[in-house]
């Protein structure tokens, strides 16, 4: 079980791992470290999860030596795949994993947020569920706290539960200094300047629900994370709201457009 | 224009072929053709009746046998194709003696922004919303990349209306918000080609398209209309008014299965972006207004106690004439008949 060679490996000990995370379509992973993945406490109940989990293992600590054909190989080679997936959801959550995801995440190596308003936040990966072979992997904006799928398909393709549905959240818990600042900066729908009535009275109810979560952060004194003067400049714009009445009859689709432009 | 030699491109329907711009509609030429169209387009483009004589593939009039020249127009127009447009450039050399090279790249460039800017126009107009709801309807302008969204077809829109400002965006009707095309070849296109209203416009003028939709779900069954007895709600069908958001539609963030606090500084501050009332008839304010203040208006009152819900309305919401209108294409001037270009 834990026969691995201990001598004369140090220069190529991570051949299999590099090899994969060097691959096409596996940017998102990170190296897990041999230490991790030789205590065979972090590997609690993966056994079952994992067919030929033992090869398995070997083949992705590099002390793979059994001689079998090539379809045997090509099953092995696939479990490996999953194992390390397994293993990494659960490496990503620790203090080593964690600082390794920062890294990359800070590049910005899991691409950026597509929605305008959040001028290319850089994204983290996620999964929607923490059985594997449900749900594909997800990308998570901390900026509008909301999901986008990967722009790739072979990124799309991969099992959102190599990377778990906690692994974002605890990240800004124990970096709380990278939480992004909140923006209200939003897209409202305008036809020659004016609004589109029931797409602005949906906003001003998004606003509602907005301004009693801040007062009762504010009541509780904890931050709410969005730059005061914001809010200002969204309430004067509020005032200028007049509803625009239909001007030629009733069918008009004037009728459904309001405000003044802008 | 068809002559013996295949089907020779004109230079619209090539611009419209280059990678890059396929969200464009290809715009009518009686719609160019018709100056009213053109208001002010003089002052904003660069060597503008160049321009405009390349786009409509026009000799320039100082030409003599306009007949023989037209032949060898349409040879030259298969030049366009090419993508680097060498081909494009030699064929017009030899057409035009007396014209530069470098001017040519001039105009061509100005070309492209004329077009760009009457197709702003155009794709408002009743001819031009008819031609981009074909190609929302076959999904040609890619699908919303927000999970929620659950590939609901997108529209391209400007943020700004001015050219130069930004490049094209994605609007998504389901979620009302904007993104960045997943393609960097779409940033180069600008925004103001498409300009900011026609997003909007397009779902005013039809409100019948199921918005959560997917293109493919399209292709394969006919129908991807609201039912006619759907609800009403300001103006559109209850149905449609942003269907990606609220409820199970908002990301709840999770660790090892519990729920992040609000109270906690990671916490959620963003739910309200996504949100959408559980029943809709919220956001109907006039009738909440009138429920708060009864003796504001009376007649109105009056109505309400006839049938309760006087303000959700059953009437098929849009422009009943322009509606009537969509199935037969009427001379360009009847295009401005919903005001949409005269006001720019």
């Amino acid at each position: 079980m834990d026969d691995y060679v201990s001598e004369s490996d140090s220069d190529y000990t991570s051949y299999w791992r590099d090899w994969f995370i060097s691959s096409r379509g596996n940017e998102y992973f990170c190296e897990i470290d041999e230490d991790y993945l030789t205590d065979r406490f972090n590997l609690t109940g993966l056994n079952t999860e994992v067919q030929y989990y033992q090869y398995a293992l070997d083949l992705v600590t590099d002390v793979f030596d059994l001689d079998c054909d090539d379809d045997m190989r090509e099953t092995i080679e696939s479990s490996a795949r999953h194992l390390y997936g397994l293993v990494h959801a659960r490496y990503i959550v620790t203090t080593r994993g964690l600082t390794k995801m920062l890294d990359k995440y800070k590049k910005a190596e899991f691409g950026k947020c597509p929605r305008v308003n959040c001028h290319s936040h850089p994204l983290l990966p996620m999964g929607l569920s923490d059985i594997p072979n449900l749900k594909p992997v997800k990308l998570y904006c901390a900026r509008c706290e909301d999901l986008y799928n990967p722009k790739s398909s072979r990124h799309a393709s991969i099992d959102g539960a190599y990377f778990g549905t906690s692994f974002h959240n605890i990240i800004f818990q124990v970096y709380p200094a990278l939480i992004p600042s909140k923006s209200i900066e939003r897209y409202i729908p305008r036809v020659y300047g004016f609004k589109v009535h029931a797409a602005a009275a949906l906003v001003r109810w998004q606003d509602l629900k907005r301004d009693d979560m801040r007062r009762r952060l504010r009541k509780l004194e904890i931050e709410s994370g969005f730059r005061e003067e914001q809010m200002e400049e969204e309430e004067e714009e509020e005032d200028d709201d007049v509803e625009f009445e239909g001007v030629d009859g009733n069918n008009s689709n004037m009728r459904l457009i309001e405000g003044g432009p802008m | 224009m068809s002559t013996s030699s295949g089907t020779p491109e004109s230079w619209i329907s090539s611009f419209c072929a280059l990678p890059g711009h396929e969200y464009f509609a290809e715009v009518s030429e009686e719609f160019i053709e018709d100056d009213f169209n053109l208001t002010g387009l003089q002052t904003q483009v660069a060597m503008y009746k160049e321009a405009l004589e390349m786009i409509l593939d026009v000799e320039p009039e100082d030409d003599d046998e306009e007949e023989e020249d037209e032949e060898d127009d349409d040879e030259n127009e298969s030049g366009l194709e090419e993508p680097d447009r060498a081909g494009v450039r030699h064929g017009a050399e030899r057409r035009h003696h007396s014209r530069m090279a470098s001017d040519l790249s001039v105009i061509e460039s100005s070309a492209e922004m004329l077009y760009g800017l009457i197709h702003q126009r155009f794709i408002c107009s009743r001819v031009g919303i008819q031609q981009m709801s074909e190609k929302y309807e076959f999904g040609h302008f890619g699908c919303c990349p927000r999970t929620h969204c659950e590939q609901a077809r997108t529209l391209p829109v400007g943020l700004s209306d001015i050219p130069g400002e930004d490049t094209v965006k994605l609007f998504c009707p389901s979620c009302l918000d904007v993104y960045v095309p997943p393609n960097s070849r779409f940033q180069t296109v600008d925004g103001a080609f498409f300009g900011r209203t026609f997003g909007a416009l397009f779902l005013l003028t039809f409100p019948e398209y199921d918005l959560t939709k997917r293109g493919a779900d399209v292709l394969s069954s006919t129908n991807s209309k609201v039912p006619d007895d759907e609800t009403i709600l300001n103006g559109m069908y209850a149905k449609n008014i942003a269907p990606g958001l609220g409820g199970a539609h908002i990301y709840e963030p999770k660790i090892y299965g519990f729920k992040v606090s609000e109270r906690a500084r990671s916490g959620p501050r963003m739910q309200w972006l996504r949100d959408r009332p559980e029943t809709i008839t919220e956001l109907d304010e006039a009738r909440l207004y009138h429920e708060q203040n009864p003796d504001s208006e009376e007649e109105d009152e009056e109505s309400m106690a006839v049938n309760g819900r006087a303000l959700v309305r059953r009437r098929p919401p849009g422009n009943a004439r322009l509606r009537q209108r969509q199935n037969h294409s009427g001379s360009p001037m009847a295009l401005s008949a919903n005001g949409a270009e005269s006001e720019l």
